[in-house]
């Protein structure tokens, strides 16, 4: 009952006399090679399996070469999904983290804030319309940007951002939103319906390089961006006062951080519709493993969000195989019992010290 | 507001407020208040609830936007310093500190160095010497490596003062920075006030407890309704009169014989009733013990233990 202290981060256990402890520096290269091994790994077994097998380890450990066809399948199909799969899972982990820094609630997601109602209606719009091609991620994209601006005045008074007003105002789009697409679902035609269903569920694209290079250009540079406001969001956690106390400008870190935020999330949902659950579940995973350190945070998420997704858009395209399951259902489907047992084992961290530490390790 | 032919002094003060007024809506939570702070100095901020305190320190701090009146830190217009540099002068021991997120104590402390940190930099060993030297002011070395949310209400307390150690600020700004401590750390964490002003820091602190106040602080600035009502040497203001008027109950200002320390002493109701007894004359005083009373009394107390 009284353990001396639940410890919640087992490499964090530094020995408070020690006279090397471990700095935050140390442990972000760590950290950031780790989980870039992790991804690298992920990617790997990721274009190694679909309808053709491609054994990425026996070229690279047995030296056995692939077939043309192989080589096609691996370099026009599916190393493209992969590598998209990778920037919307990183996109979807970095806009969860800054959200809930700006909201100071780890229970926020990369949706709350409204910008995806005004992607994935821009993009039922662009289905029902009928734009082709790169017309439904543009349409989605458009209508997220208008959303994003109109969402910032709507919640911005006297210059300045009341997290509260954007809350809500977020809620209320998305619920705006939904009216509308509901709308529009009610009056398409058949195939036009089953198309918006599909959009909706949520489908890694297989992107040509251009948006395969713009999307892991964005991905890094708001990460980047957001990273530059990782201290920043340490001292956010003692509230907007006790920040502003300790020379943080409130005012602008919230800005940036909505925008940014939104940017990110604007881009997911646009590229592969509404995939739940890796904006929510990748931080707090990390969170619980790392501490809540938003300078190993923010990296780590965009590095585990990435394999997450790439893992999770595998299991959508192999486990019915030949049809392929949509990846925002895979999502929450591995997402939703993983996050409640996180928060049981939370609440076990809580009473006491025994639960907690176990959870550390059978949690990676 | 003021015009500026009174600039006599040659080094403006640490500190000068002048005619800080504040309004939540139509209130005023502070109305024209003056005062200055030089280094060295501990000024207490003492008033009834609602007199307005917390928003003088909110206001000073600079996390208050619509304020008139003129807040200078050595001459500098608060609202014209960005707000690192406004961190760089002046720590501030909020009230209720909220810690959302389970940081470190250790890391908590090291977000004292953030205004001396340039953009994206990591803290040095050096800040984390800073930190580590100021939990051990503090004696909560050993809390260093536990996670903030798991502390009581006191040990946080402690924490969150020696992060406004490690801000190294010249001004330091306590909000009821005793409120949750037992009698020991209240005396501890003052001492360490002391030391800080000695060596030049200017202290304000909000405090509830008087005794506490005319013990530790060298001014008094008496609040009532959003207005300095006295202001001046702890011997000045913390009179029958000023306290009485003020708190709008009776409270007596005595020296304690032992220490020489001002004692505040609010009239209790029952205090009021032996008061009127005494008054009244009847011949049970309570018995005044002698000073070989005292281990008769404790040997009554417990009669049954060897």
């Amino acid at each position: 009952m009284n353990a001396p202290h639940p410890d919640r981060h087992p490499d964090r256990q530094a020995n408070p006399q020690s006279d090397r402890p471990a700095t935050p520096a140390r442990r972000l290269v760590l950290v950031t090679l780790g989980l870039t091994g992790l991804l690298a790994v992920a990617v790997a077994i990721a274009v190694s399996f679909g309808a053709a097998a491609v054994p990425l380890w026996q070229r690279l450990f047995l030296g056995s070469a692939w077939s043309e066809a192989q080589q096609a399948i691996l370099l026009a199909l599916r190393l493209p999904r992969v590598l998209t799969a990778a920037a919307l899972g990183g996109l979807l982990g970095v806009a969860g983290v800054a959200f809930q820094a700006l909201l100071r609630n780890p229970l926020a997601d990369p949706y709350v804030l409204g910008v995806s109602g005004g992607a994935s209606l821009g993009g039922v719009v662009a289905l029902i319309v009928g734009v082709g091609g790169l017309g439904v991620p543009l349409a989605a994209f458009i209508g997220a940007l208008v959303s994003l601006v109109a969402i910032e005045r709507i919640a911005t008074s006297g210059g300045r951002l009341t997290v509260l007003t954007l809350l809500l105002t977020g809620a209320i789009f998305n619920a705006f939103s939904a009216a509308l697409i509901y709308f529009l679902q009610s009056v398409a035609s058949r195939e036009e319906l089953s198309a918006i269903v599909f959009y909706l569920m949520g489908r890694v694209p297989s992107s040509g390089a251009l948006t395969l290079v713009g999307l892991w250009a964005a991905g890094v540079a708001i990460t980047l961006a957001l990273f530059a406001s990782a201290r920043d969001f340490n001292a956010l956690t003692t509230g907007e006062e006790g920040a502003s106390q300790l020379g943080v400008d409130v005012e602008r870190l919230k800005r940036r951080t909505f925008v940014l935020g939104s940017l990110a999330t604007a881009l997911a949902v646009s590229s592969a519709g509404l995939i739940g659950f890796v904006g929510l579940v990748v931080p707090h995973l990390l969170r619980r493993l790392l501490g809540p350190d938003h300078r190993l945070l923010l990296p780590a998420a965009f590095l585990g969000g990435a394999s997450f997704l790439v893992l999770a858009d595998l299991a959508a395209r192999t486990l019915a195989a030949p049809t392929e399951l949509p990846v925002g259902v895979v999502t929450a489907l591995l997402g939703g019992p993983f996050f409640l047992l996180l928060l049981r084992r939370r609440g076990a961290g809580f009473a006491g010290s025994a639960g907690s530490r176990n959870s550390g390790g059978s949690g990676g | 507001m003021a015009p500026v032919a009174d600039t006599v002094a040659e080094t403006p003060p640490l500190l000068e407020v002048r005619d800080l007024s504040v309004a939540y809506g139509t209130r005023l939570a502070l109305d024209g208040v003056t005062f200055r702070l030089a280094p060295g100095e501990v000024v207490g901020l003492l008033g009834p609830n609602g007199a307005g305190k917390s928003t003088l320190v909110r206001a000073i701090s600079g996390v208050l936007t619509d304020d008139s009146g003129s807040v200078k830190l050595r001459g500098d217009e608060l609202r014209s310093l960005p707000r690192k540099e406004i961190a760089r002068r002046i720590a501030v021991v909020p009230q209720e500190p909220r810690f959302d997120f389970p940081f470190t104590v250790l890391e908590v402390v090291v977000m004292g160095r953030h205004p001396h940190l340039a953009g994206l930099a990591f803290e040095s060993g050096h800040d984390l010497a800073i930190a580590r030297q100021a939990l051990e002011r503090c004696g909560a070395l050993h809390l260093a490596a536990r996670p903030i949310d798991q502390l009581s209400a006191g040990e946080r307390q402690r924490i969150v003062f020696a992060r406004a150690l490690a801000q190294q600020a010249p001004i330091l700004l306590l909000d009821e920075p005793v409120s949750f401590l037992d009698l020991r750390f209240q005396v501890e964490l003052f001492d360490r006030v002391r030391e800080l002003a000695e060596a030049g820091t200017g202290v304000v602190a909000v405090l509830h407890d008087l005794n506490l106040a005319a013990e530790y602080c060298d001014r008094i600035v008496l609040l009532q309704a959003g207005r300095v009502v006295a202001a001046g040497s702890t011997t000045e203001v913390l009179t029958y009169k000023n306290l009485t008027a003020v708190y709008e109950t009776e409270i007596y200002v005595d020296l304690n014989d032992l220490t020489g320390a001002l004692v505040v002493t609010p009239l209790s109701s029952r205090a009021r009733r032996r008061l009127l007894q005494v008054s009244a004359g009847p011949p049970e005083l309570p018995e005044v013990p002698e000073p070989s009373g005292l281990p008769a009394r404790a040997a009554d107390g417990r009669p049954a233990t060897p």
